[in-house]
Formats: structure tokens, sequence, C-alpha cells
């Protein structure tokens, strides 16, 4: 049976403010059991108070093997870095 | 939160029998629900009932000790949970009998759960303030429940040829069981009859939505809350008291 119900990436947002992050998958027949699923599987112990679900399917990724060319041009580049800014005491989130 | 009622007090408008009751189908309905627990079709739905399962057994804990100050025998949650034979079980039939079709538990759960809401939110609203504490927080879990039955249902029925006719065969093999749950019973907080409309015409609606159709079968005898069961409420006991009487006093 599960070979007939497709994937599903859920992101759960754990407090409001913060961003929805990304914390696992799960196998559900449609959209709306995917939710509850998500419910069910990923915020049994308050993790969360907004969660999303995607089709994995839909999900378009990067190619390891292109690795190299997409991400070590940015080695060098060291001020893009935002380390010459004072971060200002109590920001939790910048 | 719970205070046994001294001599001082007046008497209350309902009896413990009644709490009992309504401790019962919670407990025996989670024992049911936990048997799925590494049986369920899917991870995702396995996690579901057993998340239904311990919510009714949450439930079933503080209306157990609430019964069992109310008696005013010294009676613990376990004592009464672990200790107590079929017959002096005050749960209905609906409950107690084996779900090992999961139409049939989706069938059972619409209809528990449908039947909990109704209830817990006349609770809610009564004036008592424990049982209304326990049923305030009992609504939000039961509208889950029955978002959850309710979702299968309409899957179930307005699936494939072979799913419809088997979640109509679960419907047929529930029914009898459900007018139980209106039957009158003495020392009633809130009239077991008076929520006999409204439950049944949520039921109907989900089930015409999912394509199905309400069964018109003769209601059982019933007398679960007299302490009459079926064959099957011994076995289901034996299996969940045994550790405790062979460990009387197990924790870990």
């Amino acid at each position: 049976m599960s070979r007939g119900w497709p994937l599903w990436e859920v992101f759960v947002r754990s407090r409001r403010g913060l961003s929805h992050t990304h914390v696992g998958s799960l196998h559900a027949p449609d959209a709306e059991m995917a939710l509850r699923n998500a419910r069910d599987v990923y915020t049994r112990r308050q993790e969360g108070v907004s969660l999303w679900v995607v089709p994995s399917a839909e999900i378009v990724a990067s190619d390891p093997g292109e690795r190299e060319a997409f991400f070590d041009p940015a080695d060098d580049k060291v001020y893009r870095h935002p380390t010459f800014y004072d971060v200002p005491e109590g920001v939790e989130h910048l | 939160m719970i205070t046994p009622p001294g001599s001082s007090t007046p008497p209350l408008p309902f009896s413990s029998d009644y709490v009992l009751g309504l401790a019962d189908d919670a407990l025996v309905s989670a024992q049911r629900m936990s048997w799925w627990i590494s049986r369920a079709p899917e991870l995702e739905e396995d996690l579901a009932l057993a998340n239904i399962g311990l919510d009714q057994l949450g439930q079933a804990r503080t209306l157990l000790t609430y019964a069992g100050a109310l008696e005013g025998a010294g009676r613990t949650e376990d004592d009464l949970a672990y200790l107590r034979d079929d017959r002096e079980f005050r749960n209905v039939w609906l409950v107690e009998r084996p779900q090992t079709d999961f139409g049939v538990t989706i069938a059972r759960l619409l209809v528990f759960a449908t039947y909990q809401a109704e209830l817990y939110a006349a609770l809610a609203a009564s004036s008592d303030a424990t049982l209304a504490g326990v049923a305030g927080k009992a609504v939000k879990e039961v509208a889950y429940h029955l978002d959850h039955a309710r979702l299968w249902t309409l899957r179930l029925g307005d699936g494939t040829e072979v799913s419809h006719e088997r979640m109509q065969a679960a419907l047929d093999a529930e029914w009898p069981y459900v007018d139980e749950l209106f039957t009158p019973v003495e020392g009633a907080l809130v009239d077991p009859a008076s929520l006999r409309d409204a439950v049944l015409g949520r039921v109907a609606a989900v089930v015409r939505e999912a394509t199905l159709e309400v069964p018109d079968v003769a209601p059982t005898v019933g007398g679960g809350r007299r302490g009459l069961h079926t064959e099957h409420l011994g076995h289901l006991l034996a299996e969940m008291q045994h550790l405790h009487r062979s460990h009387p006093g197990a924790t870990w």
C-alpha cells in the first residue's frame, strides 16, 4: 500500500517570527491527509504552530555533481559575509 | 482539582456510576485503539490511531479518579481500571468489541467521536466544575478524532468499489450498537437521550457525503451501563489487567 502513497516533505514553524524548517518526510494519499499525518508524526511534542507539506516530486534539487560549479566560486569572497557589522545586543534572530 | 464531596456540601445532581460510565467508554475505547499500534497499514496511521487512543486514555484517567473520589471508598484510577471485573464496568457495547478491520475502526470512531463531541460540549457548559474542566480540554482532542474519522470515511466510502463496499459493511456492523449510547441512565448530568438527534444528524451527514447509506437495522439490547457485557470485554480486560494483577503496584 505504501507504494501507492506519494511522499511529502514536511516543514514546521516552531513559533511565530521564525521560518518554516524542513523536518522530514512522510507518506500520505493526498494533501489533506498529508497535513494531518504531519501533525501526528512531527508535532506531537508541541514542536510547531504552523505546518507546510509539499509533494516531494515537486522539489527541484541542485545536482550534487555540479556542486563545485555551484558553490565553490563563493569561497574567496569574504566581503559578502556580514562580519563587518556590530550586531545589536538582544537581537536573537537577525 | 478534584475534591471529594464532604458532608457539608449539597448532594451532587449526578452519580459516581454516571462518571464511571463516561470513564469506561474512554478507557475501553483507548485499549481497543492500542491494538492498532504496529498493525496499522502505514506508520503515519499507526501514530494517528495511537495518538487518538492516548487522548482517550487521558480522559479516562481523570474521569476514573473523579469517579473514585465521588464514590468515597478510597479507590484510585488504577484500582478502578485494573481491579474491577467485567460486571463492574459501565461502558457501552460499541467500544468493547474487537476492531481488527480498519473500516470498522473508522466507522466506530466516527460514531464515538461525534457522540463524545456533543457530550463534552454539553458537559463543558454544565454546573460541575470538574466535569466541565475535563470536558473543556477533551473537546479539542475529540474534534481531531472526528476529523480523522470523517476524512477516512469520505475516502473509503467515495474511493474504489471495494473500499465503498467494505466501509458500508463496517457501518452496518457498528450500527446496531449506536442506540445504546443514548439510553437514559440514572443519575446523569447530561441526559444521553438529549444527544441523540445532534449525534445522528452529524454522523448521517458524513455518511451521505461519503456516498454511503445510513444503515436501517434494529438496535441490540445493550446493557453495558448496568454491567452486562459481550464476551469480548472479559478478554480485553484479561490483557489490560494482567500485568497489574500479576505484579501489584508495578510501575516503570
